[in-house]
């Protein structure tokens, strides 16, 4: 008798469980089905209310490719470009931090690491005043106009400025788990620090690379404060940027609206999941000491 | 087995290792030594300095071996210094001037400014010109004055010298730099007025400047500043203007237009406490940003939450399918979110507002209404914020011990009584710094307010460009680059610092709460 009342209950249970995951499934992917269904439906508008538009045509994303006044291709180009070299930049200045961090000791170490810590606590988009004005006499200067206002050169240093902090405390804590004995054995066989660090600790280090990397690139692909102040030009712009004022642009025209933001999704959404795993067990790996 | 003296010198003074360390300080020296001219040749006597301090300790990080470790460290540390630790000391100095429009320009670029503008006094004397042309472009002028009958003569780069006044004028002239020119026939000049009439000519006091065909005319400074007097002084009228925070301001309250940059205390502070149209739309600014912030993390909290319960069932079946859409919105850059749902909440022909519409008969007014505007942003946030909170909850859950729960079992408690008290609680300790950082994270979330409605529907009848739905982070960038008002970084600086603090102090309090800080090793 309570054995049949209790798993009734968990039946009950059970099929309460499923409806809510599907209730959430649907409230995830809504916004996604819309998208991709608003963009292949040649009417451009928002008030064809099919799901399946009929007839169902690439008309939209051709339009995106071919309209002069809006460069989305380059857009996509320049975001990939700026995410690209800033998570190179970061992933290079942070190892070689917490080499330092991992590797030496000396007076100030520990201090040294607190201090990045609580420094890149505060997002440098809140200093956004000074950083505009500072490209601003940066680009004055003759021979670092690359680095000024509406470049993708100064855009990429105030990134790269951030690139210490946690990132310096979890790829130290990788390091940490790599036995020294490999340095030593190393530096008895004649190795430079250098050589130390290049061929042996960075090989055996990649998953924290590969984490932070992607971290960075997804990060920076998305910003979006920082590039609106500090871009002007439109074939400079990062796709947020872009995409805010093609938005802004164009009220109506849903269907290469939704085109837009689905190509412009598919680099962060293809990387999110195909690193999935990874991204996950680095962190895990990075964070828990050998 | 005894640890090996930390590094061995040979490991890392190899003769290459050496020349190749020389040879890159000397080209940042040279490199540096070139931008501290520039720099210096600009006026930012500061930076300059600060660019000589750095090179140094850049040299000597190189140099002294005992600074070896820190080698690593400066090309991390240096891009730090530039752009995130001097920005924060800039905007505290910009917080306290009146940095912004009208006040755009540093003192001596506005002193410039006067100092070089002219009038033609009605006294002056009007010349007749001679056009004369180099191969290359270049112009060399002759200046007749037909009252006196004497001649000038020059280019832009030298300043005008008398000429043989007697007979007719050569047909080709050369400079001091015995380049030649050619003479220009009248007729032909007209087409170079355009550009003529741009070049400053200099009698050593007096600007001649072209302004017609064969015509020219001496002018004088409008304008003189004496540096001792700090007084800027009106040649026409004969006005003293003296500065008054940053403007210069004449005896009967007459003011010169654009002002410079000064210093001018806690002002910008002060006229967020004192001015009350400041301080109404801040406090409302401030009042928002807090609900905004709280309310987004109970609600991905509570979503988050209910999904990870559901999923942590290990009879659900498809668990790993179910789980990899949930988190889809995570993957999915929150600027294109943002802009998406807002065309779902279209209030006209959006899918979400007919789905409304369909159910209630009417549909809210996203973007109009003040108070369904925020619902709007916080329904939205939700949506981007749950897989986050979901994955943590899931993490979390895992690692909370069973044998907790089998125990409560035998002791006849519930579901429910189990939830609230002992998964909750140990919930709470794990993750509650993530919730302090998903807080911090939505104190800032300045994309997320930008492309939902700029901060809209705007505030009636205020004096700043403040919205209703506009948050600390979005007001500071409105007073900066947003437009109407004009710019105004000092007080935008003054409120971003403002947020330095709350967001520090938040921080802190993590830092205690995690104790993170205490293990470094």
């Amino acid at each position: 008798m309570a054995g049949t009342s209790l798993s009734t209950a968990r039946r009950a249970n059970l099929f309460l469980k499923i409806g809510i995951a599907i209730l959430a499934v649907a409230f995830a992917l809504y916004p996604v089905v819309w998208i991709i269904s608003a963009s292949l439906n040649p009417a451009n508008s928002l008030l064809n209310l099919s799901i399946i538009p009929e007839p169902a045509s690439l008309a939209n994303f051709e339009r995106l490719v071919s309209d002069p006044q809006y460069p989305f291709p380059l857009w996509i180009w320049n975001s990939i470009k700026v995410a690209a070299i800033t998570s190179v930049l970061t992933v290079f200045l942070t190892a070689l931090a917490a080499y330092s961090f991992s590797r030496f000791r000396y007076k100030g170490r520990r201090t040294g690491l607190l201090v990045i810590l609580l420094i890149q606590l505060f997002p440098n988009s809140l200093a956004i005043v000074s950083l505009f004005l500072l490209l601003q006499q940066i680009g004055n200067i003759p021979g670092l106009s690359w680095f000024g206002l509406n470049t993708h050169g100064g855009l990429i240093l105030i990134y790269a400025g951030g690139a210490l902090g946690f990132n310096t405390w979890l790829m130290k804590g990788f390091f940490d788990s790599i036995p020294k004995e490999l340095d030593e054995v190393a530096n008895i066989d004649g190795a430079t620090k250098w050589q130390v660090f290049w061929s042996i600790i960075l090989p055996l280090a990649r998953p924290i690379l590969v984490v932070i990397g992607i971290l960075t690139f997804i990060g920076t692909y998305g910003e979006f404060l920082i590039a609106r102040v500090i871009l002007k030009g439109t074939e400079n712009y990062t796709l947020m940027v872009g995409l805010f004022l093609f938005n802004s642009g164009r009220a109506q025209e849903w269907g290469v609206i939704t085109a837009a933001s689905l190509v412009g999704a598919l680099p962060a959404v293809i990387l999110f999941f195909v690193t999935q795993r990874l991204l996950v067990s680095g962190l895990s790996s990075g964070a828990v000491k050998g | 087995m005894p640890q090996p003296p930390s590094a061995p010198k040979s490991s890392r003074s190899s003769v290459g290792g050496l020349l190749l360390r020389l040879l890159g300080l000397a080209f940042i020296d040279a490199l540096a030594l070139l931008l501290a001219y520039a720099l210096v040749g600009n006026g930012l006597w500061p930076a300059a300095i600060a660019l000589v301090v750095v090179t140094i300790a850049i040299n000597w990080i190189f140099l002294d071996e005992r600074l070896y470790p820190v080698r690593w460290l400066s090309p991390g540390l240096l891009m730090m210094l530039l752009m995130v630790v001097y920005p924060l000391l800039f905007t505290v100095y910009v917080a306290l001037t009146n940095y912004g429009d009208g006040h755009l320009l540093s003192k001596e670029q506005v002193v410039r400014q006067f100092t070089t503008q002219h009038y033609q006094p009605p006294d002056a004397v009007v010349y007749q010109t001679t056009v004369y042309m180099s191969a290359d472009g270049a112009f060399l002028l002759v200046f007749t004055d037909p009252k006196t009958n004497t001649r000038l003569a020059g280019t832009a780069d030298e300043i005008l010298k008398p000429i043989d006044a007697t007979g007719d004028l050569p047909g080709a002239l050369k400079d001091s730099t015995g380049k030649e020119y050619s003479k220009v026939e009248a007729m032909k000049t007209l087409r170079l007025l355009d550009r003529l009439t741009k070049i400053p000519f200099s009698d050593g006091t007096n600007v001649v400047q072209v302004t017609g065909m064969g015509k020219a005319s001496q002018r004088k400074p409008a304008y003189a500043f004496d540096p001792a007097t700090d007084q800027l002084t009106d040649n026409r009228t004969g006005v003293v203007y003296k500065p008054v925070k940053g403007t210069f301001t004449a005896p009967d309250g007459k003011t010169l237009s654009p002002g410079y940059h000064v210093m001018i205390g806690f002002e910008n502070y002060l006229r967020v406490v004192k001015d009350p149209n400041i301080r109404s739309p801040f406090l409302r600014v401030f009042v928002w940003t807090f609900l905004f912030a709280a309310f987004s993390v109970l609600l991905t909290f509570v979503v988050g939450l209910s999904m990870a319960v559901v999923l942590n069932d290990k009879s659900l079946p498809f668990r790993g399918l179910f789980r990899t859409l949930i988190i889809i919105p995570y993957a999915i850059p929150a600027i294109i979110s943002t802009l998406i749902w807002r065309g779902l909440l279209n209030p006209n022909y959006g899918q979400f507002s007919g789905l409304i519409k369909g159910v209630f008969g009417t549909s809210p007014q996203w973007f109009i209404d003040p108070f369904w505007a925020k619902a709007g942003i916080l329904l939205i946030n939700t949506w981007l914020g749950y897989p986050y909170m979901m994955l943590i909850c899931l993490g979390a859950l895992q690692s909370i011990p069973g044998d907790m729960f089998e125990a409560a079992d035998i002791d006849g408690a519930g579901k429910w009584l189990q939830f609230r008290k002992l998964t909750l609680p140990l919930l709470l300790v794990s993750i509650a710094p993530l919730l302090i950082g998903t807080f911090a994270f939505n104190f800032n979330n300045f994309g997320l307010i930008e492309a939902y409605n700029k901060g809209g529907p705007p505030i009636a009848g205020e004096a700043t460009p403040a919205g209703q739905t506009d948050i600390l982070i979005s007001y500071t960038f409105r007073l900066a680059f947003g437009s109407g008002a004009g710019a105004d970084y000092g007080l935008a600086s003054a409120i971003a610092l403002f947020i330095f603090l709350l967001v520090g102090g938040l921080t802190m309090l993590n830092f205690r709460y995690t104790r993170q800080l205490e293990e470094v090793t």
